[in-house]
């Protein structure tokens, strides 16, 4: 595998999972719990697909075939993406969701920062751009989290089903195969255990202040380095690309 | 029926250093934490400001619209008191 390759691959994970993250989110719009509620989950839906667009217009440019970034997010299948299966997740309850951001929104804070430092100047201008508004996804998720989790009974027992649930998607975030090891190698991206650690000593101490449990069991969701996804992935595309597909090339 | 919402919070932003937070609305919020989030996504969405001041509304005392006559009438005619006859020197901004 080429440095280039790599640097496609590498892109295009972080860029779908921000696309697919922020269309979830988006799925919200109009049906937030509250309208201050609805209108900072939008702010932060748009942040991410702000993020794609400019993730996977670089992937477009590396890649070097003359594809857009319209052409990766909406004329590419299922199995050719490669975001990480904890932000296809569907949205669920409220907790579902806060949850859900939360453990992901720690993970892009040290991802990000990381990557502000990474020797390919234009990852290290969007992470730079990207860790200001992440800083901000993660200090709302984390005040819900308390706010939920130590809330109600029914809030505190709403989470921590969300808890049990989604943790088993978080494993796979740390995953690191070939592309990783040329990456890190070249000073492009960091090594994924780094962040886990890190990760891990944020994401603890925020799940005991919220009176909620770490589950314990040990099992591990992944595939989507592969492009294996859950079955809620292709729905969430026949959605998202429906227009495009129908009206190609369509603009407005 | 009862109000289930959230206790409301006034919103003031400050646009640039220097000059007063102005009111700009208002947002339900369960604390002042989620007043001041709420405030952030609600009214600086479009670069609006550089601070934010979140007040609970039910602090705020107000003039009753009964009180417009004896409160304000009184400086209709008393236009000495208005700072028109001095020139502003070039160049002071938000005065």
């Amino acid at each position: 595998m080429t440095i280039q390759e790599a640097k496609f691959q590498y892109l295009l994970r972080l860029g779908d999972s921000s696309l697919i993250i922020g269309h979830r989110l988006s799925e919200w719009c109009g049906s937030g719990p509250i309208l201050e509620e609805d209108i900072a989950l939008i702010n932060i839906a748009l942040d991410f697909v702000g993020n794609a667009t400019a993730i996977l217009g670089y992937a477009a440019t590396v890649e070097g075939n003359g594809r857009t970034e319209d052409d990766l997010a909406f004329l590419r299948g299922e199995r050719e993406f490669r975001n990480l299966l904890i932000t296809e997740q569907p949205n669920g309850d409220y907790a579902a969701t806060i949850t859900r951001q939360f453990l992901y929104d720690v993970y892009t804070y040290y991802l990000y920062e990381a990557l502000k430092s990474s020797k390919d100047e234009t990852i290290a201008a969007l992470a730079e751009k990207s860790h200001k508004e992440i800083t901000y996804h993660l200090r709302h998720t984390t005040e819900w989290m308390y706010r939920l989790g130590d809330g109600t009974a029914e809030s505190h027992e709403r989470m921590q089903n969300a808890m049990n649930d989604l943790w088993m998607f978080t494993g796979e975030m740390f995953d690191m195969d070939e592309v990783d090891a040329i990456l890190i190698k070249e000073g492009i991206a960091p090594d994924l255990n780094t962040i886990k650690e890190k990760w891990e000593a944020h994401v603890k101490p925020v799940i005991a202040e919220a009176t909620l449990q770490v589950p314990s069991y040990n099992f591990k969701q992944k595939g989507s380095r592969e492009g294996k996804h859950s079955e809620h992935l292709g729905f969430l595309l026949a959605e998202m690309q429906s227009v495009h597909r129908s009206f190609p090339g369509a603009k407005w | 029926m009862t109000d289930t919402q959230w206790p409301v919070w006034e919103v003031f932003v400050q646009a640039n250093p220097g000059i007063p937070h102005k009111h700009v609305g208002n947002v339900h919020a369960a604390d002042a934490e989620m007043a001041i989030q709420n405030a952030r996504d609600v009214y600086t969405r479009r670069s609006e400001g550089i601070s934010i001041w979140v007040v609970p509304a039910n602090a705020i005392s107000a003039s009753s619209p009964e009180d417009q006559g004896s409160f304000f009438e009184p400086s209709n005619d008393k236009p000495y008191r208005h700072p028109t006859f001095y020139k502003i020197p070039e160049g002071v901004k938000y005065l």
